[in-house]
């Protein structure tokens, strides 16, 4: 039977089963990013069996969007300053699924590489009419969009000379618990990739290029906007037996 | 952007960094009150987020995720049928102490697929920057006779498990993660 089917029989419980990925993730201790060196568990992981509380997870719908949330560029009186993009995709699972109805929360440096947070001490010029926040969720196909600000590279004091390539970061939940995932948008090109150990905490270079958007001049709002497309994908809920280690699927 | 076998491969994690609490950014205003105060049973789950010197972590985000009192799951892929009288996430910025904090109540045992039964627990993530993904570990309650036979506790070192069990406290319990080091909570692959 298809792993999609969720039924309850006598006395035994049907559930999805999300396939761990191991392989796309950077390791928790990679020592080129000196936070992670206190910051990653020394003993093993222990596995968890995916029961009910794995295979469910928060439902965080458009009671928790405004009008304005995915637009990052009307949240103030005035348009922030940077150079204007759109930013959209779609979230879909491994198996090639939409994910619809799942809340994505983004947030940002401005165009000249600062956050707006206390903790953010790079004497670049904060924006007044940027906050670098923004939210939607997804329609009834997995897509989303945003129109924001380019954000700016900025240093940081990892190794000598250090800058973060721009990003946008992005948190997404998905249906289950064993969806969640929080992961960083990089734009095409950029100079600092190399020099870069969060982006490079992940060794695979296939799997690098997934965290990578794509120009889109199809997107792109004639004398407005250039657009980026970028597609996110969360764990699969089981078209891929092989892989999986629970015996889900008996019949 | 497809596996070998065809399907797309999943888009990796990386940190949540040290700036996710902007202004009306992650944490929310309510966001530790997985339940009102007014409710029934509420207590607060209190704890603090700890790095391998024992220091406190002031840059990190708790999530929290379980069933209501009776065991039910607001959503549509409990075979049961969704059911549930409050929402069941809880979301918390650290502090500059590391603290963080939630209201809840305490979940109902679970039913499993093979047949068993899981003892009232509370499912958790941490995120923080120094961290390139999230961490996972389980909140179980000190004075609940279903732990011996947890099909999840059971398989942790006995040395280990009083890191997944919450500590008993004036109003409520507590729940310290240690990322790393002596105590290092135990942490699960999902």
């Amino acid at each position: 039977m298809s792993t999609d089917s969720i039924e309850g029989q006598a006395g035994r419980l049907l559930l999805p089963s999300y396939a761990r990925d191991d392989s796309s993730h950077p390791a928790l201790d990679t020592p080129e990013y000196k936070s992670t060196s206190l910051r990653h568990p020394s003993q093993p992981l222990q596995r968890l069996p995916q029961n009910l509380t794995e295979v469910t997870g928060p439902v965080l719908g458009h009671e928790r969007v405004s009008e304005t949330d995915h637009d990052l560029t009307i949240q103030h009186d005035d348009e922030p300053l940077g150079e204007r993009i759109v930013v959209s995709g779609r979230v879909l699972d491994s198996d090639g699924k939409p994910v619809p109805d799942t809340l994505v929360e983004v947030w940002q440096a401005n165009a000249a590489g600062r956050y707006r947070h206390a903790g953010d001490r790079h004497p670049a010029p904060l924006d007044p009419n940027f906050s670098g926040v923004g939210r939607c969720v997804t329609d009834e196909h997995g897509r989303y969009r945003f129109v924001t600000i380019k954000p700016g590279a900025y240093p940081w004091r990892n190794h000598d000379n250090a800058w973060r390539p721009a990003h946008i970061h992005f948190s997404l939940f998905g249906r289950a618990f064993t969806q969640r995932l929080v992961t960083q948008m990089y734009f095409p090109g950029d100079p600092l990739f190399y020099q870069d150990p969060i982006f490079n905490s992940v060794r695979d270079p296939k799997a690098r290029e997934r965290m990578i958007c794509e120009f889109d001049l199809d997107s792109t709002v004639p004398e407005w906007a250039l657009s980026y497309h970028f597609d996110i994908v969360l764990r699969g809920s089981g078209a891929t037996p092989f892989e999986n280690e629970e015996d889900d699927d008996d019949d | 952007m497809t596996t070998e076998h065809g399907e797309p491969a999943t888009t990796p994690s990386q940190t949540v960094g040290p700036f996710f609490a902007l202004p009306d950014g992650l944490p929310w205003p309510d966001g530790p009150e997985v339940v009102g105060s007014e409710t029934d049973e509420a207590f607060l789950l209190r704890g603090r987020l700890l790095d391998g010197a024992g220091e406190a972590i002031p840059d990190g985000l708790i999530e929290i995720w379980q069933a209501d009192q009776h065991g039910r799951f607001d959503h549509p892929d409990d075979p049961r049928g969704p059911s549930a009288s409050m929402r069941g996430f809880g979301r918390c910025a650290t502090d500059s102490d590391g603290r963080f904090w939630f209201r809840t109540v305490r979940p109902g045992a679970l039913p499993t697929p093979e047949g068993e039964r899981e003892a009232p627990h509370i499912d958790v993530t941490v995120l923080a920057r120094g961290m390139l993904a999230r961490v996972v570990t389980r909140i179980y309650f000190p004075d609940e006779a279903a732990n011996a036979t947890d099909p999840v506790l059971s398989t942790v070192d006995r040395r280990r498990r009083d890191t997944l069990i919450a500590v008993a406290e004036d109003g409520g319990f507590r729940f310290d993660i240690r990322l790393q080091g002596a105590g290092e909570t135990v942490f699960f692959a999902v």
